[in-house]
């Protein structure tokens, strides 16, 4: 199927790589023809992000050849990959947080003057024009942290493809993005590829994946599985050949109309009036009933978000009142929150998770409490470690596995694993399948009408219509700071959703 | 590439990946090899039992000093006012000991007990002022506790008004300068306070949130441990054990007074972090805390067995330090590719 393509650019022959004699990738074969968008998929912990890392100079130390432009190369650093030309969007974010956005858009690449100081003017001024060619509302002077993720996400783009990069390597670029950003991001895209620069596109949505590729290579257990161009394939295809078996239920379990349940019969578990917070949202009013789950759709900066993590006693709202299981409380504090029988998963890994930390103690730092009032054990979190694993799916299967080590799917699942030991009365769950694979995500689709079906309120929060349309009974869509519509007990699809938000 | 080639680069590459792990912690350790070897056949005195003994002693009141800056440094914070401090908890039970008539400050007696209690009190409550400043105004704790470091020097200063004062509780006149059989009391007491501090660290619940605290704060948060809380004990914790090590180092050097403990603040903080206490907080410990003891003692008494120029003796100081910082730096760095990677 490769005969008729352009010329290649990229080509490797045969990669290996290890971690600590675990092999991530085995004799891996890839090539990337000059002026194509190349898909790549492969469950959580396939290798893809390893393969990119090594194109990208990131791993130094690797079996095999790789070859740019005709003639062997062998990067030994990032900086040497971005001088030839190879820019990479990391799945988690490399931007500095305490940095301003124009500095992070020029990262290692201020304009200078001609004093050899850096123009702050200049640069203030290109980061406002590129930002704004993208479509992307930021304020170059903003410090880069406190934005929303998948406003920093956007960010980071911006500083890849206004790099000159000829070979530009996302990894994920869309796991925090809303349909509006999405769309936006592939007709820039489609640009990029006719000035001649080639592109790598990494994603676990395959309806994105097959829309915006060229051609699309599958990988599986660090090897590479197939490689076919578009027209010829569909997601079955991909989902085929990401899990080796016939999966056809998963093709197409998000793509359907869903009917919702509706309000159960249950006790009110919180109850929400009138919340507010300037600048993110406003008289947000709501019930959450025990065994449900209720699912808040929005786009970007909706305001979900910080609803979310002002739930959680994080971003305390100005005005308004919370009850939970009828009696009113006032978080102000996280352990607050928590104490109260609250739990919550935000969208970013980075402020989620410990990376130097084994992934045992990733899993019971929130329930060390419930363990021992005083005293660790470390048996006993490893074997709630280890149940977790199970339930998840999270793979390598190890407790003892640096979290840091994992993949990025693999990552979040322990995002997850961290609350579903305790027992809270309400489970605020942002993004949850974040750079989940397929089959992960029906783990999680399980699990959490697991944890339901044991009585807890559960809220989903995301900015995808797929994650809100799988998990939730019953939907609020939120805009602007507000909530606009509800669907409960109908039938409803993504269309309905893309149009209430 | 034949097969044992390829092993080969493998294990070497694996021991490779093995030393940047522990960096951190073989470097101060080896440091310490090579200087009591060193010492050891350059002067013949070096490694006799009294100096062993020296060697305790000179490293007990910084090193009960460290360890309460290791619960700070594990949280990513940092603490300046401990010799400060340290001098405070010396000068209040001073003041509140009979002194001799010869000593010419307005001083109350008291009996020992409530004189070391208050001793405790005033270092727990500066501490507590330290942790307010930093959690509720939320100033960072570099700034805070620089302003105790002077805050600390006033009281002093006020108290003994460049007195000299030499009489403390008999208690701690005893924990300070006597010694139960060979081994100086002081060191004990060192040794006590390492043991419970480590226990904590290790065993404790508050101990592994310290350094979850200190390895991602947000994350912390989001978990939902009371960091505020941490921060809270931790800068209180440091400031009661400098609090400690000052009384007894009062009895120690059997007097109490201005500035007594100013070089004690560098030699702390060095010791936290020649042993291998990552500045940023989330690994390190006590074991670590020890070694960076120990290094800076043998470091201290062993120069003075050799005869060098007392100003190359500083020198060196300065060097190891800024090589152990660079160590801890680059270690940090390779930590965090490695968490990247
Ligand atoms: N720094 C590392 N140290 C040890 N093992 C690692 C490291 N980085 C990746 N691995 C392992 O290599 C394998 C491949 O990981 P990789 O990140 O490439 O997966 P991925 O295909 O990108 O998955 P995801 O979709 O979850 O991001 C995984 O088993 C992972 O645990
Ligand atoms: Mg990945």
């Amino acid at each position: 199927m490769e005969g008729e393509q352009p010329k290649p650019l990229l080509e490797l022959r045969g990669i290996s790589k290890s971690f600590g004699g675990v092999a991530a990738l085995r004799e891996v074969d890839f090539t990337l023809s000059e002026g194509e968008i190349h898909g790549l998929v492969g469950e959580n912990g396939a290798g893809k992000s390893t393969l990119m890392k090594i194109i990208a100079g990131v791993h130094a130390a690797y079996q095999g050849r790789m070859q740019l432009a005709g003639r062997p190369v062998s990067f030994t650093s990032a900086r040497d990959a971005r001088d030839a030309g190879i820019g990479m969007v990391h799945q988690e974010l490399s931007l500095v947080p305490q940095l301003t956005v124009a500095e992070n858009v020029f990262l290692g690449a201020q304009p200078l003057t001609r004093f050899g100081t850096v123009d702050w003017p200049r640069m203030r001024r290109e980061a406002a024009r590129e930002l704004e060619s993208l479509g992307i509302e930021a304020d170059p002077a903003a410090i880069l942290g406190t934005l929303p993720l998948g406003l920093q996400q956007l960010i980071e783009l911006a500083r890849v493809l206004f790099s000159g990069a000829r070979i530009i390597i996302l990894d994920e670029p869309t796991s925090a993005l809303s349909p509006p950003e999405i769309e936006r991001l592939f007709s820039l895209l489609r640009r990029l590829r006719e000035s001649g620069r080639s592109i790598i596109f990494i994603s676990h949505f395959l309806d994105d994946v097959l829309q915006i590729s060229d051609s699309v290579t599958v990988f599986r257990n660090g090897r590479r599985i197939a490689h076919a161009a578009v027209p010829t394939i569909d997601k079955a295809w991909l989902i085929e050949n990401m899990i080796g078996r016939d999966h056809g239920e998963l093709a197409d379990s998000y793509v359907n109309r869903v009917e919702l349940r509706g309000r159960p019969e249950t006790d009110v578990a919180l109850e929400v009036e009138g919340l507010s917070l300037t600048g993110a949202f406003s008289d947000i009013s709501f019930r959450l009933h025990s065994g449900e789950v209720l699912g808040i759709y929005g786009f970007m900066g909706s305001g979900q978000l910080e609803l979310a993590k002002s739930l959680f006693g994080r971003r305390p709202a100005e005005r308004g009142t919370l009850r939970l299981a009828g009696r009113p409380v006032r978080l102000s504090s996280t352990s607050r929150a928590r104490r109260a029988g609250l739990a919550f998963v935000p969208e970013s890994r980075r402020s989620m998770l410990f990376a130097q930390e084994p992934v045992y103690k990733n899993v019971s730092i929130a329930i060390l409490d419930h363990i021992h009032r005083f005293m660790l054990r470390p048996a006993r979190e490893r074997t709630i470690a280890h149940a977790r694993i199970g339930d998840l799916g999270i793979r390598p299967p190890s407790a003892e596995i640096r979290l840091g080590a994992l993949s990025g799917g693999n990552q979040q699942k322990v995002a997850l694993a961290k609350w579903l030991t305790r027992q809270p009365l309400v489970l605020i769950l942002s993004e949850p399948t974040r750079g989940m694979d397929v089959g992960a995500k029906e783990d999680v689709v399980r699990i959490i009408r697991k944890v339901r079906d044991e009585g807890i309120g559960v809220i989903v929060i995301s900015t995808e219509p797929e994650t809100v349309l799988s998990l939730a009974d019953r939907i609020l869509v939120m805009k602007k700071g507000a909530m606009t519509r509800e669907f409960a007990a109908q039938w409803v699809g993504k269309d309905e959703l893309l149009a209430a938000a | 590439m034949d097969a044992t080639a390829r092993t080969e680069r493998r294990t070497a590459g694996r021991t490779r990946r093995i030393l940047k792990d522990r960096l951190r912690t073989i470097a101060p350790f080896a440091t310490l090899v090579f200087l009591v070897a060193f010492f050891g056949i350059a002067s013949p005195s070096f490694l006799s039992f009294a100096n062993l003994q020296n060697v305790l002693q000179q490293i007990s009141i910084t090193g009960i000093m460290a360890v309460g800056l290791t619960f700070v440094i594990l949280c990513a914070e940092i603490d300046l006012s401990v010799a400060a401090i340290a001098n405070v908890a010396g000068v209040v039970i001073a003041f509140f000991t009979v002194q001799d008539s010869s000593v010419n400050i307005a001083n109350i007696p008291l009996s020992g007990g409530w004189a070391i209690l208050l001793g405790f009190a005033a270092s727990f409550l500066l501490g507590g002022v330290n942790a307010a400043a930093t959690t509720m105004i939320g100033l960072p704790s570099f700034i805070t506790t620089l302003a105790m470091l002077e805050i600390g020097a006033g009281i002093c200063a006020v108290l003994v008004r460049g007195q000299i004062a030499y009489a403390v509780p008999p208690l701690i006149q005893t924990l300070g300068s006597g010694s139960i059989g060979p081994v100086p009391w002081i060191a004990v007491m060192a040794a006590l306070v390492m043991l419970i501090s480590h226990l904590v660290l290790r065993y404790t619940r508050f101990g592994r949130y310290v350094y979850m605290v200190g390895g991602n704060r947000e994350a912390a948060e989001y978990s939902g441990v009371n960091v505020r809380w941490i921060v809270n004990s931790v800068l209180i914790i440091s400031a009661v054990c400098s609090g400690f090590a000052g009384m007894l180092g009062v009895a120690h050097f059997g007097s109490a007074q201005q500035n007594e403990f100013d070089n004690y603040l560098l030699d702390s903080i060095a010791a936290v972090v020649v042993g291998g206490t990552s500045l940023f907080g989330g690994s390190g410990g006590i074991g670590e805390t020890i070694i960076g003891l120990l290094v800076l003692g043998v470091l201290n008494n062993g120069l003075d067995h050799v005869s060098i120029d007392s100003f190359v003796k500083i020198l060196i100081r300065g060097l190891i330090l800024l090589a152990a910082l660079i160590i801890n730096i680059y270690a940090q760095r390779l930590r965090e590719s490695g968490a990247a990677a």
